[in-house]
């Protein structure tokens, strides 16, 4: 293993989510005070690292006391009992502002819940506050934020990575345990690997995404950041499941992911793509490398794979994604919530109200989705993007009948500096490389932390799975992170 | 793949997708959405005839709930988030009417 793992991933400072909950449920701390520590480490640092749109105190404490008051009752509040938890700022909170980082629905107070807030605050949770990102997820490194970006707790001169920067600083800085994000195609597992913590996104289907503000519908898909695998399980299990106000939402049954994850990688089968697109750092790969021999060591075997098509999921994401975009964003018209720019007529209100209230990468995106869409073009772009995505989603199904899992790095480096690419949205897009297959096809994947790279920033190594198959995926995901050296031996590593 | 997306092109579109872009603005973006399109003309190449366009990952299709009452959102709060309200009802300014 390579000695720079020692800053892998960050350290809890406060305990992970699971140890909370266990302190908690046991009266042997109470959620207020649990809730008043990562207040301060907010009050702190928030200041540099701008993950929050909004440090939602008074709430947070009215739930906490609920929770401390349950377990005064002698009643138990739930798996998640007073941990507190920072969700993306594109779902929807009652009453509670809901921005998506973009003018057009700052001041916004949603009138319902994400289905996700209220799974997460029936087993106990306590949300903390709702984190900054990318304009309506569209981007990867939160700079397009119109509140201004957030920075990586690890190194404030660069960027988290996106579009769940917010949720994964959060959680990098201490402010809490958890984060919920939102995955389009890359927007958890990279700024997790960029921030050096765990980001998962599950299965198409498998997280009821009502409540969730579309961007690209085929492809969104909500999922948690925490510091270990375990606590990652531990939300995935509380947010799981079918929703009927969700009409993607996969009606079955989902598996306990903390169940699976001790039982070991013993025969598991690693694919090792071997026409994986280059481009990715030395040191990327050196810790790519380094995760499958530590699998090997663990009992896996590693299997040689190819998946051809892989090469095009850039084009084909960056034709889908935009063309959903520039429908699910004409909504945003001045009418029914938002902003409203006043105009003498109608259609001159919609288009005054949307030069005010988008920012240049949305605007840049409704238009490549809108010409991707529009007559003469249909052809040649999007329908031919929707068949590239079929090849990716066979070249897939074929490689998973040899393999159980694959790796890959989850981004082509480790953080970059604030401003590097702003200039260059196709340099920008060249990070989701690694992530955009797994959102095509809807398969789960997820980002844990393996060593260091440049400048001892955090890398990433990324497990992909085939539809549905999570466990799997978090037993490799145990095992690297324990070859890793779990943080919980590490304090003070950093 | 087609001809080369210029200024005219990218005008017509933002008027499509109701966005007022500025004449510099059509300029930034016809530069940048052409460097794009020649990236993405790496799947010019493909053979794609007999391939089947994939729209969804996972073919779940017409998912209906059972036709039962269900509480709606509160009408007072939905409006309370509108730009304009007049007589419980979305406002907005005429529609018609105005080209004289």
């Amino acid at each position: 293993m390579s000695t720079t793992n020692s800053s892998s991933s960050s350290s809890p400072a406060l305990g992970t989510a699971a140890q909370i909950a266990s302190r908690i449920r046991s009266g042997e701390i109470t959620a207020s005070a649990v809730l008043e520590s990562h207040l301060a480490v907010i009050a702190e640092r928030e200041p540099e690292i701008h993950a929050f749109n909004l440090v939602t105190s008074d709430e947070a404490r009215a739930q906490a006391a609920a929770v401390d008051a349950m377990i005064a009752a002698g009643r138990d509040p739930g798996p998640l009992a007073g941990v507190p938890v920072a969700i993306k700022d594109n779902m929807c909170t009652h009453g509670v502002p809901t921005t998506c980082s973009s003018r057009m629905l700052e001041g916004w107070r949603p009138p319902y819940d994400a289905t996700v807030v209220t799974k997460l605050a029936a087993a106990g949770a306590v949300m903390i506050g709702k984190t900054n990102l990318d304009e309506f997820a569209m981007g990867s490194s939160t700079e397009n934020s119109a509140f201004g970006p957030t920075r990586n707790p690890r190194d404030t001169s660069r960027v988290p990575g996106g579009s769940s920067g917010g949720s994964a600083a959060a959680v990098a800085a201490g402010f809490a345990p958890i984060s919920l994000g939102s995955d389009t195609g890359g927007s958890i597992r990279q700024p997790a690997a960029l921030c050096g913590v765990v980001g998962v996104k599950p299965t198409y289907g498998m997280v009821s995404r009502l409540g969730l503000v579309a961007f690209a519908s085929s492809l969104d898909q909500i999922g948690p950041f925490s510091h270990d695998v375990a606590d990652a399980a531990l939300v995935m299990d509380v947010i799981s499941g079918h929703d009927p106000g969700d009409s993607t939402s996969i009606p079955m049954e989902h598996p306990s992911l903390s169940a699976a994850i001790t039982q070991g990688v013993e025969g598991l089968r690693i694919g090792r793509i071997t026409d994986l697109p280059g481009g990715a750092d030395p040191e990327v790969q050196e810790r790519l490398e380094e995760a499958f021999a530590a699998l090997a060591a663990a009992g896996a075997q590693i299997v040689d794979v190819q998946v051809p098509a892989l090469t095009y999921g850039l084009t084909a994401y960056y034709l889908i994604a935009p063309a959903e975009a520039s429908s699910n964003l004409a909504r945003y018209d001045g009418v029914r919530y938002g902003m409203r720019v006043p105009a003498a007529d109608t259609n001159s209100m919609y288009m005054a109200t949307r030069h005010e209230g988008f920012g240049p990468e949305v605007k840049r995106r409704i238009m490549l989705g809108t010409y991707a869409l529009s007559a003469g073009y249909f052809d040649a772009y999007y329908g031919k993007a929707l068949k590239v995505r079929r090849l990716i989603a066979d070249d897939f199904d074929r490689a998973y009948q040899h393999v159980d899992v694959m790796l890959t790095p989850t981004a082509p480096s480790v953080a970059f500096e604030l401003g590097s690419k702003t200039d260059d949205p196709l340099a920008m897009y060249l990070c989701d490389t690694y992530t955009i297959p797994s959102n095509l096809a809807g398969h789960p994947a997820m980002s844990v932390p393996f060593g260091t790279g440049a400048g001892d920033l955090p890398v990433g190594v990324q497990i992909m799975a085939a539809t549905l198959n999570e466990s799997v995926m978090f037993r490799v995901a145990a095992a690297l992170e324990a070859a890793a050296g779990s943080h919980l031996n590490e304090r003070g590593g950093q | 793949m087609s001809e080369r997306i210029d200024v005219h092109v990218v005008a017509k579109v933002s008027r499509l997708a109701r966005l007022d872009l500025t004449p510099a603005e059509i300029e930034v973006t016809t530069e940048q959405l052409a460097k794009m399109l020649d990236h993405f003309a790496d799947i010019d190449a493909l053979d794609l005839e007999a391939v089947s366009p994939m729209t969804q990952p996972y073919p779940l299709v017409n998912v209906l709930r059972d036709d039962v009452e269900q509480p709606c959102l509160d009408r007072d709060e939905v409006l309370a988030a509108a730009p304009d309200v007049e007589d419980h009802r979305f406002r907005v300014p005429p529609i018609i009417g105005l080209e004289d």
